[in-house]
């Protein structure tokens, strides 16, 4: 047995993250410690190479990795253990390997030096880096995200290390690199790595972990055989985990409780935008990044646009939104003309098509306080004093946020609660058009779930239409009602959602929808409390 | 859940030495400025040659200068035109060169290579030698000493400002405030300005010091008031010629500016240090 925990307690000025967790690990196996930001999990991963932090306070009747009792281990005790036995890939890439350093240099330190350039190369060759010579010359800001994460991982294993430990390895990745990055894991199983894999996505761990581990709030709620877990998940909280995910099936219905969503009221002859062969050239090279693209959006419709990084949707999004002008073509909003405006006639529209960004945090003022952000808004359509303060109210409500709220600032709250501040917001002034940028791909799965309900049934309520733009599929085809799948600047296929992903005509819809992780059928499980009254 | 790696920088930062010294210093000095004749019942401008030269005592705790005029009461009410120098000096100083980085920030392009230009040429002449040159045009006197001190710092505050400038023009919130339909004038003022010149204060109270002692240096010269105002620099000016026989006249003004600069300097470092704290 590679790992032997057992009642590991970690606690932090008297509060304990963890409680009691038993964690075995065997040679060659692939577990997984599945769990929301929050429930203890990095903490434990991280305890595993004695870097559980400063003022940490970690116990346990039973810590061996790989023979050695470790309760009794100093800092060099760990030091020898770091890199040699256990190597760790953390979850930022980009801030995770030095800017300052080329890639062959940091192999050479995460190997202590002992690896040569020849060694180096083969290195990256076995995380399937192709041009391993250039690249061990390269700076990490020169690699795409994807090809970071390579080298991240190759420094982990740069030392051939008995267990991997790979924290949220594919968040913030697109769907196809995500899908290279765990088939590089996976080959690395078939290899015989042992493999620690921590997510908070079970869908990720759904064809990768031989065991998985479902943590919350610090203790393992259910554990045992992937397939087992995923089919038949006995702890409710795991069945939350599960249907939180949105898939084809959970189309139409709520993710966070199954009821089925209020119906959309879709007017088809009442188009709200129509983009008509947009084109944006970047660069001396004037490369376009977006190449004749257009499309029509129709009251209360949500039309989403799937893509990798660079194909250009963001910056579709951007000229949609009258932040950036388009080379060719135009933008009208309800019949009338919009990109052809100049910014001070813009301005006197702007209040009927709102923004949410990706980052919320970022797109509030740090000096405000969520009050005045939500307020804001209201600026361009008149509303100010009580009546605003009673329309900021109303849409904090929408969101499920309270009046206490108000004064709260957004640094004090979750990543969550800053996404519903900015829903809330751009509801405000009562949009007719609302832009969304990948408004959940930083979340938690469970809390995206929240999210995407939230969504969904305010702009079925309030019969606003929704330009989703997302590197998710899956999001994208529980959401929306059509879709545009953009690569390198050009539409390659658009439709009615269901239709598309059920017949995917263009090579690289079917290589997204391979991409995307797929969850084994679940046995429909009894309702413990419907079956208590039931008898 | 994030975990703590290293001690946050807060820890190790050096501690400005009495902070409590320095701010009560400045509260005297500030009451000096504000109400001269609470601390001191004497004229200082008033000569009476039988009293002259009187070295400390009771009745004159600094002595007398080679007038027979209480050196006390003239370093008191010299606070006024010494801090009113510096002040205005930094307050013209911080308030252009706000405007003209925030101008050059959003402007960009032809606008912003002529400002940073002309702020390089500025800033290439050392402090004291522009003022000099400007008070040759101008000729002496407290106002252009004044205008010409804060012309020399101006390229400081537009520097910082128009860099700051840069950054939160780019920001995502200044971005997301575009799409609210927010009037420029509104953005710019709203969203921008409060961020990019949030240092100013902080370059405003460290570049204090430095003018005073400017101010001083120039007043040595003769470049400031005329006499008899009591003004510190030129008080050391008069009392350089009695040094042998009556060091008070010259080593007090003396002492009072290199207090007054090094307390300026202590409060302004620390609250720059605690400023970059909370921004990390």
């Amino acid at each position: 047995m590679l790992v032997d925990i057992h009642n590991l307690i970690i606690g932090f000025d008297g509060t304990e993250v963890v409680r009691g967790l038993d964690l075995t690990i065997q040679r060659g196996e692939i577990v997984a410690l599945v769990g929301e930001s929050g429930s203890g999990k990095s903490v434990t991963a991280r305890s595993l190479v004695g870097l559980a932090g400063p003022g940490a306070r970690v116990t346990a009747d039973r810590f061996i990795i790989d023979g050695a009792d470790v309760t009794r281990f100093r800092e060099r005790d760990w030091r020898a253990l770091r890199g040699r036995k256990i190597g760790f890939v953390l979850q930022d890439a980009l801030v995770s390997l030095d800017p300052l350093r080329r890639i062959g240099q940091q192999l050479a330190d995460a190997s202590r030096g002992r690896a040569s350039r020849a060694e180096g190369a083969a290195l990256l060759a076995s995380v399937g880096m192709r041009d391993a010579e250039r690249r061990l010359v390269q700076y990490p800001h020169q690699l795409s995200g994807g090809l970071r994460q390579r080298a991240l991982i190759a420094t982990a294993i740069a030392q051939d290390p008995a267990l991997v430990i790979a924290d949220e390895p594919t968040t913030a990745l697109d769907a196809t690199v995500q899908k290279q990055i765990l088939d590089l894991l996976r080959q690395r199983r078939r290899a015989g790595q042992t493999l620690l894999l921590i997510s908070h996505d079970l869908a990720i761990v759904a064809d990768l972990a031989d065991r998985v581990l479902v943590m919350r709030d610090g203790e393992v709620v259910e554990h045992g055989p992937t397939a087992h877990i995923l089919s038949a998940p006995a702890h409710p909280y795991t069945r939350r985990l599960l249907d939180a995910i949105p898939s084809p099936r959970s189309r139409g219905t709520q993710l966070t409780t199954g009821q089925r969503l209020l119906p959309k009221r879709i007017d088809p002859l009442h188009v709200v935008l129509e983009a008509r062969h947009l084109v944006k050239r970047y660069g001396r090279d004037q490369v376009a990044a977006v190449d004749d693209v257009s499309f029509t959006l129709a009251a209360g419709e949500a039309l989403g646009i799937v893509g990798e990084s660079g194909s250009g949707k963001t910056t579709v999004a951007r000229i949609v939104l009258g932040l950036v002008e388009p080379d060719d073509g135009r933008v009208e909003l309800a019949g009338q003309p919009w990109s052809a405006l100049s910014e001070p006639e813009r301005r006197l529209h702007r209040a009927g098509i709102q923004f949410i960004a990706q980052d919320a945090l970022s797109s509030f003022d740090p000096r405000y306080d969520v009050g005045r952000i939500v307020g804001e808004t209201l600026d361009a359509v008149g509303v100010f004093g009580a009546a605003r303060r009673r329309r900021v109210l109303e849409v904090l409500d929408a969101v499920r946020l309270g009046p206490s709220f108000l004064d709260r600032h957004p640094r004090e709250l979750s990543g969550g609660q800053r996404q519903r501040v900015a829903i809330a917001r751009a509801f405000a002034p009562r949009p007719r058009l609302l832009v969304a940028d990948e408004p959940v791909s930083a979340l938690d799965v469970s809390i995206q779930a929240q999210i995407l309900d939230l969504l969904a049934e305010l702009q079925a309520t309030s019969g606003t239409s929704l330009l989703f733009i997302s590197h998710d599929l899956g999001v994208v085809q529980h959401l929306t009602d059509r879709v545009l799948v953009m690569k390198e600047g050009r539409v390659v296929e658009s439709g009615e959602v269901g239709s598309v992903l059920a017949r995917p005509r263009h090579p690289y819809t079917q290589a997204l929808l391979e991409a995307l992780p797929s969850l084994p059928a679940r046995v429909r499980q009894p309702d413990p409390v419907l079956e208590r009254s039931a008898s | 859940m994030s975990v703590t790696l290293a001690l946050p920088a807060r820890a190790r930062q050096r501690r400005t030495p009495f902070p409590h010294a320095a701010a009560l210093f400045l509260l005297v000095v500030a009451i000096g400025t504000a109400w001269p004749q609470v601390l001191t019942a004497y004229d200082p401008i008033a000569a009476d040659p039988l009293q002259a030269q009187l070295p400390p005592s009771a009745v004159h705790w600094f002595g007398t200068d080679q007038l027979g005029r209480d050196v006390f009461a003239r370093v008191v009410y010299g606070a006024r035109y010494s801090m009113l120098i510096g002040v205005s000096a930094v307050g013209i100083a911080a308030v252009s060169g706000t405007l003209l980085g925030l101008a050059a920030g959003l402007l960009r392009g032809l606008a912003d290579e002529t400002i940073s230009r002309v702020l390089d040429v500025v800033s290439s002449f050392p402090d004291l030698l522009l003022v000099l040159v400007l008070i040759s045009f101008t000729g002496p006197g407290t106002s252009n000493l004044i205008v010409a001190l804060g012309a020399a710092s101006i390229p400081r505050f537009a520097r910082v400002v128009r860099a700051q400038t840069f950054v939160v023009a780019g920001s995502g919130f200044v971005e997301q405030a575009r799409t609210f339909g927010l009037h420029r004038a509104t953005l710019v003022t709203r969203h921008i300005l409060p961020h990019a010149a949030a240092r100013v204060p902080i370059l405003a109270t460290i570049g204090l010091g430095s003018a005073i002692i400017s101010a001083a240096g120039l007043s040595f010269l003769g470049m400031g008031p005329p006499r008899p105002t009591p003004e510190w620099g030129s008080m050391l000016a008069e009392g350089r010629n009695y040094l042998r026989v009556a060091w008070w006249i010259s080593v007090w003004p003396g002492l009072v500016i290199t207090l007054t600069v090094l307390s300026v300097n202590a409060l302004g470092r620390r609250w720059q240090a605690a400023f970059d704290g909370r921004q990390a």
